[in-house]
């Protein structure tokens, strides 16, 4: 589904964004004028952050005896074998500590929070996934949490709800609009507008006002990184594919960002794509929508004409968000990463395959991911090799596919 | 020369003050707005601000939010308030600021969209989302159709930035006072008096003061200091709330107009 665009003239794309925020044309900073400072110190903080090797260490170390890191890539050989073509490697995030990469992010954000000075955080959350990840930056480090969280997605994913709540975080439900993401994402900017002083809000992905896209991708690289090196070691080379789910797109630009310079490593976005490609019935911005403003950047969105956000549907709670990151805009538009979408039902399909046939129980977003692969592997010689970023674990999903399966 | 330069050119040379309320349009229903509009000047305002309802509007506090969302289900499209307002425009004098979000505006095309505001009868524009650094398209769109750009200032603004906003905008510099302002009498947020005269040396530009003014006393504090006091929430609970109970919200805009005009007068000569 990929219409590329205008080849850039940038000669190196890992070298964006650019000091205004931008990514092509796309990226920037539509925020209200309230939250100008908050995201300027932001910005000053982390770019001190970054030259100082004394924050580097301690994110280093956090990331392997806290969360656990490196995750392993796994070679899934029944899988494999299963669908025939090309091997299939399993980037393991769902081993992390919480379940999934959010947590990456949240640790690198929380240790900005100290740097700033500031004792609350808060965050939005969809599936839930990056609520637990900053609940527990948050308990790590004693920071007093707020998590917002649509009243849909409480329904959804009870059992993460409990989780920040024993991790002492307030979970905020959240009763606007479409009660999902999006209006999650609306309270903590809102709540942010009146508490910037002592507050930081961990943005869970690469979305939002620069440089929020920046700062979580640079997290959430530490994926691509290890992969990259893992695949050297264990394959002897690059692998011929990445293969990523995209929501607001935090994993994928993780693992995508290390092997955008290496050109023939092809990479694979997987958006929501939903019951069907009808406006409301999916959450493919990439795939079915245009160019628009969002939560502070500009980048591709669903919006119906007047630029109202459209109402999206996705069984997978973390990818039902009408936005994506800048960056993917980018690189969809450059032609650099191709992206497309997997339905409800492929992504069903795919849970269940990789339950059965390598006892791994993916998230119902890694699901989207992994439906791509099986689609993909069999048109592939059986030489070429194909990396999925399993991004995190189904176990917070298990009641709704139970439900979707009619095994209830 | 444009309505709302116009407008407080004339409040300046008689030393008098602006009320600025604000509304959802299409809360109610555009056929409520329509009535509305003409009651806030009959109430005394001089300058309407018009709130252009978004989904997703993370600049507005849950009054206005809930505003929006109510208008949006009633069916409110951005034609249909264009249509309003060029219906009304003939009848009254006062100046119409359009405040939307750049999301709506950048879908619509901001050439587009300035040029059709223009046409609607529209004499200014505020766009919440837009901060100065990615504002120079829309100045030079606003400026070529003749409409105002007021940009926002806010209290953690730093003072030269504050500066260089106050420079750039046209038809009034809308300050965002402190948050807290509601419910405390007629007492100033701390620094607001200082924040206004750094403008003040900056430009000439009339300076109008918003978030948490709703009361006459308010009105009274904020014209003793700023041009004109903008009267958001407060305005857009009181029409709702009249609604509900079976009330006419158009005879409570213009009741609750006239209330808030009273604190305009004795603030002549001040400031």
């Amino acid at each position: 589904m990929t219409t590329p665009g205008t080849p850039t003239a940038t000669p190196n794309p890992a070298a964006l964004p650019d000091a205004l925020g931008r990514f092509g044309a796309f990226g920037g900073s539509y925020i209200p004028e309230t939250l100008h400072h908050a995201v300027e110190q932001l910005a000053s903080a982390y770019a001190d952050a970054k030259q100082d090797p004394a924050f580097q260490n301690e994110l280093d170390g956090l990331l392997k005896n806290y969360v656990g890191r490196a995750t392993p890539l796994y070679f899934a050989e029944n899988l494999t074998k299963h669908v025939g073509g090309a091997q299939i490697y399993l980037k393991r995030e769902d081993l992390a500590h919480t379940g999934a990469h959010k947590i990456n992010n949240s640790l690198g954000q929380a240790l900005l929070t100290l740097r700033m000075g500031k004792t609350r955080v808060i965050a939005e959350t969809g599936a839930g996934q990056h609520g637990v990840a900053t609940a527990t930056a948050a308990a790590r480090f004693g920071l007093k949490c707020d998590v917002f969280m649509g009243t849909e997605d409480m329904r959804r994913q009870q059992p993460n709800v409990t989780r920040m709540k024993l991790m002492g975080a307030n979970v905020v439900p959240v009763t606007s609009g479409s009660c999902t993401l999006k209006d999650a994402t609306n309270a903590a900017m809102r709540d942010w507008m009146g508490s910037s002083e002592d507050t930081h809000y961990i943005i869970g992905s690469v979305v939002g006002p620069h440089p929020f896209p920046m700062i979580v991708r640079d997290f959430q690289s530490v994926i691509g990184r290890e992969c990259r090196a893992q695949c050297l070691d264990q394959l002897g080379q690059l692998p011929d594919h990445i293969i990523a789910c995209v929501g607001g797109g935090s994993n994928a630009a993780g693992i995508f960002y290390p092997f955008v310079n290496d050109v023939d490593v092809k990479l694979v976005g997987v958006e929501a794509g939903g019951r069907s490609t009808a406006l409301g019935d999916h959450a493919a911005p990439l795939s079915l929508g245009s160019p628009g403003v969002l939560h502070g950047s500009l980048s591709y969105v669903l919006q119906d004409p007047d630029g109202q956000t459209a109402t999206v549907h996705s069984i997978s709670a973390g990818l039902d968000y009408p936005g994506v990151g800048p960056e993917h805009s980018y690189w969809h538009d450059s032609g650099r990463v191709h992206y497309t979408a997997a339905t409800d039902a492929q992504a069903l399909d795919a849970f269940q395959q990789l339950t059965r046939l390598e006892g791994i129980l993916p998230a119902i977003e890694s699901s989207h991911a992994l439906a791509q692969a099986l689609q993909l592997a069999p048109t592939m010689p059986p030489d070429q090799t194909l990396v999925v970023n399993l991004s995190g674990r189904g176990d917070k999903d298990l009641d709704e596919v139970v439900r979707l399966l009619g095994m209830g | 020369m444009n309505r709302i330069d116009e407008l407080f050119s004339d409040l300046r040379g008689r030393d008098a003050k602006a009320l600025m309320p604000f509304v959802t349009a299409g809360d109610g229903g555009l056929d409520t707005t329509a009535r509305v509009i003409p009651a806030l000047e009959r109430g005394g305002a001089s300058v309407c601000e018009i709130g252009i309802p978004f989904s997703d509007p993370i600049a507005d506090g849950p009054v206005i939010q809930a505003s929006m969302t109510r208008a949006l289900d009633a069916g409110t499209r951005l034609s249909g308030i264009f249509e309003t307002i060029a219906a009304l425009r003939p009848n009254t004098r006062l100046g119409l600021v359009a405040m939307v979000s750049y999301s709506i505006v950048y879908r619509n095309g901001l050439d587009a969209f300035v040029r059709d505001a223009g046409q609607a009868g529209f004499d200014g524009l505020i766009f919440p989302d837009l901060p100065i650094d990615e504002a120079q398209p829309a100045r030079d769109a606003a400026g070529e159709a003749g409409l105002t750009l007021s940009m926002l200032v806010s209290p953690s603004t730093p003072a030269d930035r504050a500066r260089r906003i106050a420079q750039a905008c046209t038809g009034f510099v809308y300050v965002v006072s402190r948050g807290g302002i509601t419910g405390e009498g007629s007492t100033l947020p701390a620094g607001l008096p200082e924040r206004l005269q750094t403008l003040r040396d900056a430009t000439d530009t009339p300076l109008a003061v918003g978030f948490g003014v709703s009361s006459p006393e308010h009105v009274r504090s904020v014209v003793s200091v700023a041009d004109a006091a903008i009267v958001g929430s407060a305005m857009v609970r009181r029409l709702h709330d009249a609604a509900e109970q079976g009330g006419d919200p158009a005879d409570e805009a213009e009741r609750f107009t006239r209330a808030l005009a009273s604190g305009l007068i004795g603030s002549v000569g001040v400031g």
